[in-house]
């Protein structure tokens, strides 16, 4: 409940934004404390008729599809910031180039959908990091193994959702360097575990691929913020 | 999954879908009364069966004409990679492992291709000479086979590699809408990808250096002019209209360099360019 009167708090400030940048807002100051508490108290009595929720929902059809990438790229961009911010202990100089190359790639695939999305895309999300332990090589690379099997399983689960030649067509040019980064890592954990039989089907020899509905809840446990995608099948 | 929601998609476009399909709809539905009892891997080859005998055409930007047009690359691979494990001293026995998935990977695309393809599949021996390749591509490279030249060997393999994700890539908008099948074929897209980076961590191994990443830096990275027709237009700075060497880096206030660019995105070939790379090989 008091996160969704801090969100009416904003809403109250910022009137002439659409919903989206207060929630936004909402998601950079969350967590502001005191100075929180004190909005909060000077216009709960204008609190807004609407019950705007804390979860944000990626929207429906493409735009749907593409900001649903867009959230994991944005997760995956913040986690291999901290990776590089704060490299684990015994970390070659071979690897951190790697993981800034890596970084690198998956904030452009952020800054890309976020410009292509325009005033249509959902907003910056919180993440929480809490349960990887960033000096620690085993739970870094496991983290970031996870993030790429995930997100290959994700593209490869939505592309058929997609209506928009160009914009499948994008999402393949991206999948394929997740895929690359997923083997990479693998590599690094146990080499030539690359494709093995935890993501390649054994008999078919075919990559895993999620619904939203399955993704999601994997990705929950590094989000503050809550994610929905009821839009999406 | 949800069949019908192609089959409905199908008829907005097809007015007479359900008579071409007419009796077999009615079989898909006794199919799918077996319920969550039928593995989800069956269905892509009944389905395919379906749109194979409603429409039975072989040119591409149809479902039969890109699919076999995927099992002419995944022979040619399958192939390749078989041919290799058969050559005693080609192979270092480090390397021996992940072969051995690579081709077991391979000859799976086509046992599933060509499951889903039914009897319009075509047929291996259709391809180079009854079935035989020519591992040379006309005398334009080396007999590693035959001399054992291992690095040879890995750069054909990287070629393949690379260049078969760039046609299931340029080949998913010929598919585009249909959840078995392009969703089968995003499902092996990613695989060659994953092989593709590690033919190139094997690279880097042999060479001693960094180089090649196991993503694409620029046109051709490989250190092979050989096959620079292979990685043409990998260096594409422009996607979704945006030069993304215009973008900055929030993280670093700098732009994204070329090299980040380019490495971010693999880039599709069409049919039409595919072609030319792989016919000398001996793909028809």
């Amino acid at each position: 409940m008091e996160d969704l009167q801090n969100d009416d708090v904003l809403i109250e400030d910022k009137s002439t934004l659409d919903v989206r940048m207060q929630r936004r807002s909402f998601l950079r100051y969350a967590g502001a404390g005191a100075a929180g508490i004190g909005l909060l108290a000077a216009a709960s009595c204008k609190k807004h008729n609407d019950d705007v929720s804390a979860t944000i929902d990626v929207g429906s059809g493409d735009i749907g599809v593409l900001n649903y990438a867009y959230a994991l790229e944005q997760l995956e961009a913040a986690f291999y910031t901290q990776v590089v911010a704060t490299p684990f202990t015994g970390i070659t100089s071979a690897e951190l180039t790697a993981f800034t190359e890596i970084r690198d790639h998956e904030i452009l695939h952020r800054e890309l959908f976020k410009a292509a999305l325009g005033t249509s895309a959902i907003p910056a999300l919180s993440v929480n990091f809490s349960s990887i332990n960033f000096a620690d090589r085993a739970s870094v690379t496991g983290a970031a193994k996870a993030f790429e099997d995930t997100g290959v399983s994700a593209y490869n689960g939505a592309g058929y959702l997609l209506t928009n030649p160009t914009y499948l067509t994008l999402a393949g040019k991206i999948v394929s360097v997740e895929a690359r980064h997923a083997a990479f890592i693998r590599d690094l954990i146990s080499y030539n575990s690359f494709a093995d039989s935890t993501v390649v089907n054994n008999t078919t020899a075919l990559d895993l691929s999620r619904k939203p509905s399955e993704v999601l809840p994997i990705v929950a446990v590094y989000l503050n913020t809550s994610i929905s995608a009821n839009q999406l099948p | 999954m949800n069949i019908f929601s192609i089959i409905e998609e199908l008829e907005k476009v097809d007015p007479e879908l359900n008579d071409r399909f007419s009796p077999r709809r009615d079989a898909i539905k006794s199919l799918t009364s077996y319920g969550s009892k039928v593995a989800l891997a069956a269905l892509p080859f009944a389905l395919g069966s379906l749109f194979n005998k409603a429409y039975g055409q072989t040119t591409v930007g149809d479902v039969t004409g890109t699919l076999n047009f995927a099992l002419k690359l995944e022979y040619l691979e399958a192939a390749f990679y078989n041919t290799a494990l058969n050559t005693p001293g080609l192979i270092p026995a480090a390397d021996l492992a992940a072969f051995q998935t690579i081709a077991a990977h391979e000859n799976a695309h086509v046992t599933f291709l060509k499951g889903v393809l039914g009897a319009n599949a075509v047929a291996q021996t259709s391809q180079g000479t009854a079935g035989v390749y020519d591992w040379t591509a006309g005398n334009t490279l080396p007999n590693y086979f035959v001399t054992k030249d291992y690095n040879t060997f890995l750069v054909v393999a990287n070629a393949f590699e690379d260049t078969g994700v760039r046609a299931y890539k340029g080949q998913a908008p010929n598919i585009i809408g249909n959840q078995i099948v392009l969703t089968a074929a995003l499902n092996i897209h990613s695989v060659e990808a994953r092989h593709a980076a590690h033919i190139r961590t094997i690279r880097r191994k042999i060479n001693g250096t960094a180089l090649p990443k196991s993503w694409i830096t620029g046109a051709n990275d490989t250190g092979s002019t050989a096959i620079n027709a292979n990685f043409a237009g990998e260096d594409n700075l422009i996607q979704a209209g945006i030069d993304l060497t215009t973008l900055t880096n929030p993280l670093t206030g700098a732009k994204f360099s070329s090299s980040i660019v380019t490495e971010a995105f693999d880039e599709p070939l069409t049919y039409n360019q595919i072609l030319p790379l792989v016919t000398p090989f001996g793909v028809k």
